[in-house]
């Protein structure tokens, strides 16, 4: 690394680690210095990672390629970290993330239970350090490592539900950390190599004999990856998971299923791209095969929620399924598009499992449960006759503000327009239909029209889900209904929409950034070059070590 | 050896999974215990196998990999033991949290039936 703006690389991981560390050793009830702390923290990541953006980004073709040698080993023997657009997009997109929970929580969740902000912290630890490191053994550390906090998280202010749903997650995501580590040591006895640039150098030269060894070891590591990013039918817990955990965190956990997606998209691009032989394309029927399986259990799902938590995580399921859609038909059109989705939706779902929250706040319990089978059994609202005599109610602020959020949501997630998720939408499909039909006139394939199909039904289930949601939320006669609403709460809410927004009123930009981020993906020489030429700096007046 | 080897990660995997798949909580964890042992012997195999083989390259002798033990396999089991000890203890306290605070070892939180 020569430019001295190359250490920022090491930011996004040290940053957050070192200001959790301290925070532990202060008493939980200088609740409001922490809360400055942690966010002051996020605000410093949001920056690092908006010059990152700018730094990779800058270039025409090839942008700069960060690569920091950790400890200063040259990088066949030592740890990498890498920094290209991907991993930018994804370092942004965690920051206004964590920066919008973090001032969500510090409402009232950070109090409920113990070093609330140091777990948040070192989830944010592991969530950057899954989208730097270079190296497939110490993406198993970061994972640990967001895995641990996420356990923590998941209990905080525990309840009966969150024990017994983060019981199966952290028995789930257990068994998930070992599969993940008999894939990475059957990679590593055929190929001798951990180095994910290096690995995708030998991968085309291993021997015929070898290479169903290979090819296991990278199906049992993608095993693990997707359990993460909650693929049919490894995703059973992940709504009792979500919708159980409070709504920060649950807004947080938004990005760990993208975690997942990530990983599987790199490796799969890296390692089994265009140019490693035998095994290139190894698995992506399957990722087809299981997205539109994903879709489908998603759609489904959000159809047969019964409660808003609950559908928003089943929306969580739908947006890994468009995502795995995406990766499995492949094209850098389609990948800039599920790009684009992934942060737009990403940001949405966020925004509305906080706003459950607040909506939720003030209702009686079983509502939902009402709603729904009402509308099932055909049962008639007792008092649906209107009132004469009253024309007009007045509609409070803090609801109209709550609806509106809500519908951008809605209208986000669905993939409607005017906003973000439909022009994401709009560019993925484009991207599959023009992908075959386009220039080759090679008539478009089966599974493409089914995938088309079922990426537009899946956006209208949701729409009809929230809907139905929001009607009975929004329109029902209800006198206690205006719920005790902090600004701090309301704040990254309008946050995280008025970033979809900004994604939206600049989508130019944003897409033609999202363009170079998939083409430097789906061309990984750059990447493998960056990462094997760097070369260790010299300790001044030593010159080269023995 | 290979064979001894490939047996008792056999035994320990296929328990770990049969007492993973178990009802009580007491058993998921102990088979996730077993599971993990598996696991680091799995790591272990997968560097070669070697008998009163030093993990250390000698520089004075020509590189030959019969003549040393491949180092990062136990750099990478000395990390997975700790990163699976942290995470069964973890385990172990939500398992004690989770019997508290529903009356049932059930790993569902309620007997079935109930």
């Amino acid at each position: 690394m020569t430019m001295p703006l190359g250490h920022i690389i090491i930011l996004p991981i040290v940053l957050p680690l070192f200001v959790g560390a301290v925070l532990l050793l202060f008493r939980d009830q200088n609740k409001v210095a922490k809360a400055v702390a942690t966010g002051a923290t996020m605000a410093a990541l949001i920056v690092v990672s908006i010059v990152l953006l700018f730094l990779t980004g800058a270039g025409a073709d090839n942008g700069w390629l960060g690569v920091y040698l950790l400890g200063n080993w040259s990088p066949i023997f030592g740890i990498v970290l890498v920094a290209d657009r991907t991993a930018a997009v994804m370092l942004t997109l965690t920051s206004v993330l964590g920066a919008a929970a973090m001032i969500f929580a510090s409402a009232r969740w950070n109090g409920a239970g113990p070093h609330f902000h140091s777990l948040f912290l070192f989830l944010i630890v592991g969530v950057n350090g899954a989208f730097l490191t270079g190296d497939l053994f110490n993406l198993f550390v970061f994972f640990e490592i967001m895995l641990a906090a996420s356990y923590g998280l998941l209990l905080h202010a525990s309840t009966v539900a969150k024990v017994r749903s983060g019981l199966h997650y952290i028995a789930i995501n257990l068994v998930a950390s070992f599969i993940f580590l008999i894939g990475v040591s059957l990679i590593y006895g055929v190929t001798g190599t951990l180095n994910m640039a290096e690995l995708a150098m030998r991968a085309p030269e291993i021997a015929d004999a070898d290479r169903m060894l290979f090819e296991v070891g990278a199906a049992v590591l993608g095993t693990a990856f997707l359990i993460k990013a909650g693929m049919w039918p490894l995703c059973f817990w992940l709504p009792s998971a979500y919708s159980a955990a409070v709504s920060p965190v649950a807004a947080i956990f938004a990005i760990l299923s993208k975690v997942g997606i990530y990983v599987v998209w790199r490796m799969s691009l890296l390692i089994f791209g265009l140019e490693t032989g035998p095994s290139a394309g190894l698995a992506q029927n399957w990722l087809l095969i299981g997205g539109l399986v994903t879709l489908v259990f998603g759609s489904v799902g959000v159809l047969a929620s019964q409660s808003l938590a609950r559908l928003t995580s089943y929306a969580v399921i739908v947006s890994s399924g468009t995502m795995l859609v995406s990766i499995g038909i492949g094209g850098v059109e389609v990948a800039a598009g599920a790009f684009y989705y992934m942060v737009g939706s990403t940001l949405a779902l966020a925004a509305l499992f906080m706003l459950v929250e607040l909506i939720e706040r003030g209702r009686m319990a079983g509502a939902d449960v009402l709603a729904v089978t009402m509308e099932a059994f055909g049962f008639e609202d007792e008092d649906a006759l209107p009132d004469e005599e009253e024309v007009g109610i007045p509609i409070p602020g803090k609801l109209a503000l709550l609806g509106i959020s809500f519908i951008a949501c809605a209208l986000l997630i669905a993939g409607m327009p005017p906003f973000s998720g439909f022009i994401a939408k709009f560019a993925i499909l484009t991207g599959i239909i023009g992908i075959n039909a386009g220039e080759t006139g090679v008539p478009i394939a089966g599974a493409d029209w089914v995938a088309v199909a079922l990426l537009i039904i899946s956006g209208l289930a949701v729409l009809i889900a929230m809907l139905r949601g929001g009607i009975n939320t929004f329109w029902a006669t209800r006198e206690d209904m205006t719920p005790t609403i902090g600004v701090v709460e309301i704040v990254p809410i309008t946050m995280l929409i008025g970033a979809c927004l900004a994604l939206t009123i600049f989508a130019g930009p944003a897409m033609g950034y999202f363009e170079a981020a998939a083409a430097e993906l789906h061309n990984p020489v750059a990447y493998v070059d960056g990462v094997v030429s760097s070369t260790w700096v010299p300790y001044p007046g030593r010159g080269a070590l023995p | 050896m290979e064979l001894i080897l490939a047996i008792g990660i056999g035994v320990l995997a296929g328990s770990g999974v049969w007492l993973i798949l178990r009802p009580r909580s007491f058993q998921v964890i102990i088979g996730l215990s077993l599971l993990s042992y598996a696991v680091n012997l799995f790591i272990f195999a997968m560097g070669r196998l070697g008998l009163g083989l030093p993990p250390v390259v000698d520089p004075n002798v020509p590189m030959d990999s019969s003549t040393f033990t491949d180092p990062l396999p136990q750099a990478l089991i000395l990390t997975a033991i700790v990163i699976g000890f942290a995470m069964t203890a973890l385990f172990l306290v939500v398992l004690i949290v989770a019997r508290g605070l529903t009356g049932t070892d059930h790993v569902d939180g309620r007997e079935p039936g109930q």
